[in-house]
This record gives structure tokens, sequence and C-alpha cells, in this order.
């Protein structure tokens, strides 16, 4: 019986080690990427923060984000500066900041993540599409693609918004229709490159069906932009969804979204409680910052092409 | 030369027709909520309005029309000028967005203004001196530009001029003809806060136009012909170098209207911005409507003119 554990033991072992070497491997590479490009690797830090603050909000947080905690001393907890009870200070109702700052970090994320899954693979598929079809479909697509470009993005937005009620999915929603037009013109132009290297028409000529060269030859080489592109517009929807919730069309008010908390602070109190006005500012900056300070780096490694430019 | 613009000036016709059918669209999938803000605007309460009120003022507002009628009489409309009447305030659109549009264009000119007179010297002396100390930091100013939040830069420009200058921009609107000490006071500093974004972009592009340039052959030629290196860059790069720039800038005006939206609520200045969130909050659609297609407008006769500019300024374009 032991013997025969044992044996499985054995023959068990191998494969672990197997599954251990990627994981040392990309390890090597996150190394490697940190010596060449520090300030994607910051960008990369603030990112994780990001993400790690939104998963553990709960845990993180020393109060919830529509608590009203109770002060020291009792009494009100309205504007209190910060302080060793409320490390960021309170604001006009009471509220702990900071636990608010960590609640919203869900919001960024959540609409960052949802605008960009949805915006940038949806255009990726129809710039793909478009610059493969060509033609009549093309020419015309691309007429519609200009029309959107002129609509201004956060104007649309709004408009978008005010249209279907605030709510975060509908902020999702206006944030893929500003987004989905110059996403497009990106990839159909890198489509349309691609199309015509020498490997896509060995392709096509030894007889490649046209879905085949498309997913084989064509869109694997698209990843690196699809990546670069993402990094980009996750910044770009995290701005957008703190202007909509700063004007108050954005996030519901119960919602503690760091653009919203602005709100209060631009219309009263900059002088006499700054901290309301300031720390959230300060997340949505060090958050676009990272995301952009990766997507840099990213393009550089990914595209020795666009190498320094 | 005609040619050229004819053959543009053809290809902005769809376009602009094609924004008119994206705007209207937009609102045409909430036919219903209108009648119904209309209604519950009248009696004051929506407990009371009924399945028929709704179909009434449908049928005034024309609402119960097949689609392709209502775009054509509203496109017809719009052409003549009428814009239509404000749900909420009873006046019509257009008379109301005419003054505040003046408003929000010069301070979005004198933005850009900005923009490019801090941009293009930053992106040049970046390009020439390409991964020198002055490039990194440059590069580095232009991601802050993009990564600030312009509402939140304006509120700290407000914050630290009352901190530390006891001083705040004259409220009560003063017209660049009648006061231009007082307006240029009121608009420099939300000016300012959109340049430094704005900024940011320009420098990006401008920086990257002129690496590209600065490989060209007749940059070799002009160095090989003993030229110093301020002719070198000002006369043969920097010429060059600057028509992508232009027209990125017209693609920029868009943004930036977006970002004048936001800095007029917070410096309080009556413009566009302020009117169009106000017709949010009251659900006014013909408002929204109107403001998104002057923007739409506005940023398609620029690019349009820009397009018309890089022709004349670059015979390759004219005659590809």
């Amino acid at each position: 019986m032991a013997n025969q554990t044992n044996q499985r033991a054995e023959v068990a072992a191998p494969p672990r080690a197997g599954m251990l070497q990627p994981a040392a491997a990309s390890l090597r590479e996150v190394n490697r990427f940190t010596r060449r490009k520090p300030l994607g690797a910051i960008g990369g830090i603030l990112v994780l923060a990001l993400v790690i603050v939104a998963l553990m909000a709960p845990v993180l947080a020393p109060y919830g984000a529509r608590e009203l905690p109770e002060g020291r001393e009792g009494g009100s907890t309205v504007y209190i500066p910060p302080n060793s009870q409320f490390l960021l200070g309170t604001d006009h109702v009471g509220r702990d900041v900071l636990s608010r700052l960590i609640y919203g970090a869900r919001i960024s994320l959540y609409v960052g993540l949802g605008s960009v899954l949805i915006g940038i693979t949806a255009s990726f598929i129809i710039g793909v599409a478009l610059a493969y079809a060509g033609g009549i479909i093309d020419m015309s697509a691309q007429r519609v693609v200009d029309a959107l470009m002129a609509l201004p993005g956060l104007i649309i937005a709004l408009a978008i918004v005010a249209v279907l009620g605030s709510s975060l999915n509908n902020v999702i929603l206006a944030i893929v229709i500003g987004m989905i037009a110059p996403v497009i013109r990106t990839v159909r132009s890198q489509v349309l490159s691609i199309k015509e290297l020498d490997y896509v028409t060995a392709a096509q000529a030894i007889g490649a069906p046209p879905w085949r060269v498309i997913f084989r030859h064509i869109v694997p080489n698209c990843f690196a932009i699809y990546l670069v592109l993402a990094t980009y517009y996750l910044g770009f929807a995290i701005i957008i969804e703190a202007s909509l919730s700063f004007l108050g069309v954005g996030a519901p008010p119960d919602q503690p979204s760091w653009g919203g908390m602005l709100t209060r602070a631009a219309q009263e109190h900059v002088l006499t409680a700054p901290w309301v006005g300031i720390f959230p500012g300060v997340a949505i900056f060090a958050v676009v910052m990272g995301f952009n300070l990766l997507g840099d780096a990213l393009r550089d490694v990914l595209d020795p092409r666009l190498r320094g430019r | 030369m005609y040619a050229y613009i004819a053959r543009r000036g053809l290809l902005f016709i769809p376009t602009i027709l094609l924004a008119t059918i994206l705007v209207f669209g937009l609102f045409w999938i909430v036919p219903g909520d209108a009648a119904m803000m209309i209604l519950t605007g009248e009696e004051g309460d929506g407990g009371k309005v009924t399945e028929e009120d709704i179909k009434r003022v449908q049928r005034e507002l024309g609402l119960d029309r097949p689609v392709y009628i209502q775009y054509g009489d509203w496109l017809w409309k719009i052409l003549q000028g009428d814009f239509g009447d404000s749900v909420w305030y009873g006046t019509p659109v257009l008379d109301d967005l005419k003054d505040r549009f003046f408003i929000t264009l010069e301070l979005a000119i004198l933005a850009i203004v900005l923009a490019f007179i801090a941009a293009v010297p930053l992106g040049v002396l970046s390009a020439v001196k390409q991964d020198s100390f002055l490039d990194h930091i440059s590069r580095l100013l232009a991601l802050v530009g993009i990564a600030l939040p312009t509402f939140w830069l304006g509120i700290l420009v407000i914050y630290g001029l009352t901190y530390f200058a006891g001083w705040l921009p004259p409220l009560g609107y003063a017209t660049l003809w009648g006061d231009p000490f007082t307006n240029i006071q009121q608009l420099i500093f939300p000016a300012l806060v959109l340049a430094f974004h704005d900024m940011a972009f320009t420098a990006r592009v401008a920086r990257s136009a002129m690496l590209e340039v600065m490989r060209e052959d007749y940059m070799r030629t002009a160095r090989s012909k003993g030229l110093n290196e301020w002719m070198v860059v000002g006369r043969h790069a920097l010429k060059n170098a600057l028509l992508p720039v232009i027209t990125v800038s017209g693609y920029q005006f868009g943004r930036l209207l977006g970002g004048t939206i936001i800095i007029e609520s917070i410096f309080v200045i009556p413009g566009v911005g302020r009117y169009l969130i106000d017709a949010i909050i009251h659900r006014d659609f013909v408002v929204v409507q109107g403001v998104v297609l002057l923007a739409a407008a506005v940023v398609l006769l620029l690019n349009l003119i820009i397009d018309i500019l890089y022709g004349i300024l670059d015979p390759r374009i004219r005659y590809s």
C-alpha cells in the first residue's frame, strides 16, 4: 500500500516540475522587463495595487463606503481633518475618505475593465473584418467611423447617459461608444499592413481559406496592439467615468466613485477641508498614470517598430 | 488644387449626414420619455399620466410617424436654423446656444493656442535631444498631462489661487469686446488648465513627427551643405513636422470641447457646458441633441478646413 503511494508520487513528480518551469520563466521575464523599463514597472505596480485594493476592499477599508462612523470624542464626524482614526479625514456627511477611496477602486476597475473588454474586443473584431473585407463595405464603414470620430467623446458619453439614465453599466456603454471609432481605425490600419506581408501572401498562395489566414496569421500578430490599446483605454475609461460622476451623471450618488467624491469638493469647502478635494484626485491620477506608463513600456517591448516614438 | 478641394468637400457631405443620423438615432430610441417629460412637466406629477395622454403628445410632436419622415423633417428644420424649442425653458435652442457657444469657442481657442505654443518647442527639443535628460522630463510631463483629470487640476488651481494669492477670477461674465481685461482674467486660468492637458498630446505628436523628419535624406543634405543646426532644425525639419501636429490639433478640438464643458462648470463660466449639464439633469433632450450636433459640426468643419490647408501646404497629398 505504502509502496504504491510512493510509486504514484514518483510518477506524479515530473509533471509538477514541468508546471513550475513556466512560472519561473515568467518571473524571469518580469525581472527582465523591470530592468529594461523601470517606468513601465512602476506603472505595473500601480495597476497591481489598484487590482489588489479593489479585490480586498472589505478587508482593507477601516469603515464601510456608506457608513457614518462614530468619532473618537463622539459627536459629529463631518469634515474631520486627517488624524490617526481617519487617516485621510472625513467628508461632508462624515464618512471616512480612505474607506470610500478603497471601495471606489472597485468602481474604477469595474468600469475600466468592462468598457475595455467590450469596447476593444468589439472594435478589434470590426477592424479586422473591415480590413479583410475591403471594397465597398470597408469604404462605407470608414465613413461611419469618420462621423463617429466627429462626435466628441465626453459630450457623446454625457448624451448617452442622459438618454439611458445614470448607472455604472450605462457609463460603460457610453465609454464603449466613445472609444470604438479610433480603435477600429488603429486596428484596421494594422491589419492592412500585415495583410501585405509575405507570409500572408504565402498562406493564401498555398490555398489557406480566409478564416485560417485571419485566425492563424493575422490575429496573433495583432495581439500586441490589442494589449497596448487595452492598457491605454483602461486609463481613458477611468478618467471618463470620473468626469461623468464628477458632473453628477455617472455613478449613482450613493456609490463611492472617485470622480463623484470630488463634486462637493469643487463646489465648497476647498479651503476649509482640502483633503476631500485632494486625495480622490491623487488616486485617479496615480491609476491613470500607471496604465499609461505600463502601456508605453508594453508598446516598446511588444512592438519594436514603434520603439522610442 | 480645385479638384482636390472639391473631392474633399464631397467626402464631407456623407460624413456630416451620417453624423446627423447618429445624433438623431441616439435620441430617437427614447420617444416615449420625451412625451412623458412634457406631460409630467405640465401636470406636476407622473401619476396621472395615462397611455392616451402619451399617445396624444406623441402625435403632437409627430413621434407617431415613420422614422425616416421624422428624420427628414428634423434635418430640414435644422438646415433652416431651427434646432427646436427647449422642453424645459420653452425657448428656441439655437437662440440660447448662440451666445454661450462663442464663450466656449473663445475658451477652446485660447486653450489650443496656449497648448500649441508650449507643445511645439517641447516636442522639438525632445526629438532633437532624443534620450537626453530633457527628453525624459518632457515625455514624463506629457504623460502627467494625460493622466491628470482636467476637473481635478481645475480644483487645484482654484485652491492654489485662493490659498496662495487670495484671489479668484472675477464672477459675472464679461465679453471680450466689452471688457477685455476682465474677460482675460476670467478665461486665462481655465484655458491654462485645458492647455496643459492638450499640450501633452500635441507634444507627443510633435516629438514623433520631428523624429520621423530628422531621418529624411533632405536633412542630411541640409547638414552637408554646412547649414548650422538652427537652420536645419528650424527651416527644414520644423516646417515639415508641423503638418501632422496641426492635423492632430484639429482632432484634439473635439476632446477639447468636452474638457471645456467640465472646466466651465468649475470656473462658473456661462458657456455651452453649464447649459448642457442643466439640460441633462432636466432630461431636456432637444437641447442635448442640439449641443451634440453643433459640436460634431464644428469638429467636422474644422477637419475639412485642416485637410484643405494640408493640401495647399503639401502637394503630395493633393495629387495622391
